[in-house]
């Protein structure tokens, strides 16, 4: 497999050949600043052409498939449109915060970008609590949306962050204990030891029953985090026409927008992390032939490609599904998934101690 | 119908009688409330059943008929309430009695300015409430002057009138709050995606729980009533398909078959098996729509492209014959406009082979789905005598066990012959009223197989004089519109034109009956309910 870590040496040795040591950082910082938004943008874009290409062939339907081939360029012009759209001030709004309130939900999906296992090497920041970091900084999203629904001065959205607060509160637990199931059983929080761990089977299979509860729960309240069918109370148009979101315009709402697909690639590449071996091919222990081809392909493609396919899992979700209502989903969340979950973090820990994974 | 009579006169001696197709009692306006009350309480009279409230100016008098049913004898009966005073006139009201009683009787002062001494809302219903005058009068000023388009937004008032008579007579008006000031009032509609047009609910909540709803009505009001005066009957007709625009062709059968019954003309076998064929066609389209919409309502869009593939099918074999996919024009008096399309025969049986199969992948996909369960089981529950009292007529009024299809109590056309079942659940919550419009397009597509092989020879269309004059009187018919029972009123003084054309549609009580039904729900629930009460909002505000 090819170890990104050479290239990013490389350029680390060759910037610090011409220019000083704190230079040299903060260029790489730029540079990854950089590369950080691009690779945010064209995923952004690439996702929405994706559901709607997803969703169309549920529906019947054909999807965007005038603009580039296949559509391709569709989600660029609607880019380009939301950019050129003016942004609309209210009267009586908490201007502050109703302009600050996007931004801190983009921030929150931008940082957790950083901890993810891109590829072999490919990675922002290696530092030993990486999960820990990832459930940190996700949960300033919530706090964007509660700004966003507040600010707005309007019953609406007010009662949509309410309810997106209850929600994220909840779910954030499921999400935190099918996390921590899985951190037992890696032994660490540091991303790449995670993957590393992974390198003969992913842990899906070697966790067998403690961890395949642990991803359907995880699934679950993943989606839920992110707003999204079945869970899309917050902002289920039928009822509150938009939710926290009504009032923005532009690219003001072009940013919850974005992170709401972001959040998704975001679930999704967690999922593959912590369940489906992160950037590590599929392997099995003995098939060494088998596991050679797997490394034929390149790191980068095993990430993308598995987040992208537990996505299509969750835009299944939301085509399918109709929508639950707010007492539903608080008695979801905590009359079954928080009790399986501690039940399946205490068997998890038995297997561990007893040794009866793979 | 005597015996009726013989009761009646014994309850209330000065009471006098008019035979028609409806027999009708006279009765003076002190006398009418307590007579409401026998009619309605009565075991041998039981009109529990409040078809509707037909306001009426007589130039000399002013007045009210009320059109009664009784469900358990399933007998008619019209009831005559008049009054001398053109300034201030006032009648009794019967809120009490009849729940949607409220709700007519506010409809009747909107057009023609009759207070309701005991209705506890006298607010206008369809016009602002700075509108002058009172159209349907026929002294009504209709000049231009008097009620300017305003380019300010319309006045709201929290207040509401009410009329109470104290013990000497004398009638007083307060003032009451519709809403207290604490309440925390949340504006849905007019423009809101899950009103279905555009109906505004002011609803009254305490976190997510509904505390009350105001329903606010008019915003599509099109005076179709006051404009129908001025037409001759062919004309009338046209407006019949911009009432409920998903299912036109019941309501034309209607209008056609109370003028041809004025006129006394006989239409051939023909065009009656076509207009029972496009009934039930579109009887099956709009619940198709109806499923679509109510799915996308609680966030499963998917469904509606579903649903919709059939209706398209619908609507294009109607395209065919009709040469229009939305308002027909399709059905006239004598008949129908134009003779089946060759093709119709064949599109119809390609439609019954795929819809048993479309069928099964809905219940497949969301009846059975456990979040749609939750999400509708137990939700909005409407017993058996609340939808009656409402008047909640057709799918909705049968979910809550009400036997109410006008094709099986009172059959017209050529129903009496056909082998269907009328489709009655127990539950009353929004999962039986979604389960029986599922049933009913089964039923509907029986009906269908029943005629597509044997529609008889003969003209499509009588010949019928091209002035067309009715003979004095007056005729209420029914029919069963895809969304419950639909009447209209028709009284001629000899004229090519109506004296006075009501139509009573089902959406009105429907959409009333929302507060009932909601208080103590989740706003989630408002929308589980209103669309599984599924109106139409052109259909209730005409």
């Amino acid at each position: 497999m090819f170890d990104f870590s050479i290239l990013t040496e490389w350029i680390h040795s060759t910037l610090l050949g011409f220019m000083p040591q704190w230079l040299a950082v903060t260029t790489e910082c730029v540079l990854i600043g950089l590369v950080l938004l691009l690779t945010y943008s064209v995923l952004a874009l690439f996702y929405i052409w994706f559901e709607r290409k997803v969703c169309a062939a549920f529906q019947c339907r054909l999807g965007p498939n005038r603009v580039g081939p296949f559509g391709l360029l569709q989600s660029v012009a609607d880019m380009f449109k939301i950019l050129i759209k003016e942004l609309i001030s209210l009267k009586h709004t908490d201007k502050f915060l109703f302009a600050l309130a996007p931004y801190l939900v983009i921030l929150a999906s931008m940082l957790a970008f950083a901890v993810l296992p891109w590829g072999n090497g490919l990675q922002i920041i290696n530092f030993n609590i990486g999960i820990f970091f990832l459930i940190a900084v996700s949960s300033i999203g919530v706090l964007g949306i509660l700004l966003a629904g507040w600010s707005s001065n309007n019953k609406f959205t007010l009662i949509g962050a309410m309810r997106s607060g209850a929600q994220m509160v909840s779910y954030e637990l499921s999400i935190g204990l099918s996390v921590l199931t899985m951190v037992a059983f890696a032994g660490t929080m540091n991303v790449v030891e995670i993957v590393e761990e992974q390198s003969n089977l992913w842990f899906i299979f070697s966790g067998h029953i403690p961890a395949i509860i642990a991803f359907i729960i995880y699934l679950i309240a993943g989606t839920a985090e992110t707003n999204r069918g079945p869970f899309d109370l917050p902002e289920a148009e039928s009822e509150l026409t938009a939710g926290y979101h009504t009032e923005y315009s532009g690219i003001h709402f072009g940013f919850f927008y974005l992170a709401e697909y972001l959040n998704l690639f975001i679930v999704s590449g967690v999922a593959t992390l912590l369940f489906f071996g992160g950037w590590m091919p599929l392997h099995f222990p003995g098939w060494d032939g088998f596991n050679a081809i797997m490394d034929y392909i390149p790191s980068v493609v095993w990430f993308i490609g598995k987040a992208i396919a537990l996505s299509f899992v969750i835009i299944w979700f939301k085509w399918t599904f109709p929508r639950l209502r707010i007492d539903q989903m608080l008695a979801l969340e905590w009359k079954y998934l928080l009790p399986i979950n501690l039940f399946n973090l205490v068997l998890m820990v038995l297997i561990i101690v007893y040794g009866l994974h793979f | 119908m005597a015996n009726i009579q013989e009761t009646i006169a014994k309850l209330l001696p000065e009471a006098t009688f008019e035979e028609g197709d409806i027999l009708m009692v006279n009765v003076p306006d002190a006398k009418w409330h307590n007579l409401a009350k026998e009619l309605k309480e009565n075991k041998d009279l039981s009109f529990d059943f409040l078809v509707t409230i037909v306001g009426m100016d007589w130039t000399e008098t002013l007045g009210c008929i009320y059109y009664l049913t009784s469900t358990k004898h399933n007998t008619h009966l019209s009831v005559k309430v008049t009054t001398d005073n053109r300034e201030k006139p006032m009648l009794h009201s019967v809120s009490d009695l009849w729940k949607i009683a409220g709700i007519f009787e506010r409809e009747v002062y909107d057009f023609f300015g009759i207070v309701f001494i005991g209705n506890p809302d006298m607010r206008r219903l369809f016009l602002s409430i700075d509108w002058k005058g009172y159209p349907l009068r026929k002294d009504y000023d209709e000049s231009a002057d008097l009620n300017p388009v305003t380019t300010e937004s319309e006045r709201q008032s929290d207040f509401t009138d009410t009329y109470v008579e104290t013990p000497d007579g004398t009638v007083e008006k307060k003032e009451v709050r519709v809403f207290a000031p604490e309440d925390f009032v949340v504006n849905i509609g007019p423009q809101h995606p899950a009103t279905h047009g555009v109906l505004r609910f002011r609803t009254a909540v305490d976190g997510e729980i509904i505390k009350k709803i105001d329903v606010y009505m008019g915003y599509i009001h099109r005076g179709i009533e006051k404009i129908c005066e001025k037409l001759t009957y062919p004309q009338t007709l046209h407006f019949m398909d911009r009432l409920d625009y998903f299912s036109a062709h019941p309501y034309h059968h209607c209008l056609c078959m109370t003028i041809e019954q004025a006129a006394g003309i006989e239409i051939s076998r023909r065009a009656q098996v076509i207009r029972v064929l496009m009934d039930e066609l579109s009887r099956i389209a709009s619940h198709c729509l109806f499923i679509g919409t109510y799915c996308m309502d609680l966030g499963a869009t998917t469904m509606l492209f579903y649903t919709l593939r059939v209706r398209e099918q619908i609507l294009d074999i109607m395209e065919k014959t009709c040469g229009a996919r939305m308002t027909f024009n399709y059905e006239c008096i004598g008949g129908v406009m134009q003779d089946l399309h060759p093709d119709f025969v064949k599109d119809v049986k390609a439609l019954l082979e795929v819809l048993p199969k479309n069928i099964k992948e809905y219940n497949k996909i969301f009846t059975g789905n456990v979040i749609a369960k939750n999400r509708m089981e137990g939700v909005g529950y409407l017993s058996h005598e609340d939808a009656i009292n409402w008047s909640v007529t057709g799918p909705s009024g049968r979910a809550s066990g009400w036997a109410c299809d006008v094709r099986k109590t009172d059959p017209y056309s050529i129903y009496s012959e056909l082998d269907f079942e009328q489709v009655v659940r127990e539950e009353g919550d929004s999962m039986a009223r979604f389960k029986v419009r599922m049933s009913e397009m089964e039923q509907s597509a029986k009906i269908i197989s029943q005629l597509i092989d044997n529609i008889p020879d003969g003209e499509y269309c009588v010949k019928v004089p091209k002035v067309l004059k009715l003979p004095v009187g007056r005729w209420f018919r029914t029919v069963e519109g895809c969304r419950g029972t639909f009447g209209i009123y028709l009284e001629s003084n000899g004229d090519t034109k109506p004296y006075r054309l009501k139509i009573a549609p089902p959406c009105l009580p429907a959409a009333s009956v929302v507060d009932h039904i909601t208080r103590g729900s989740k706003i989630a629930d408002l929308i589980t309910i209103g669309g599984s009460l599924d109106y139409i909002v052109p259909d209730m505000d005409r």
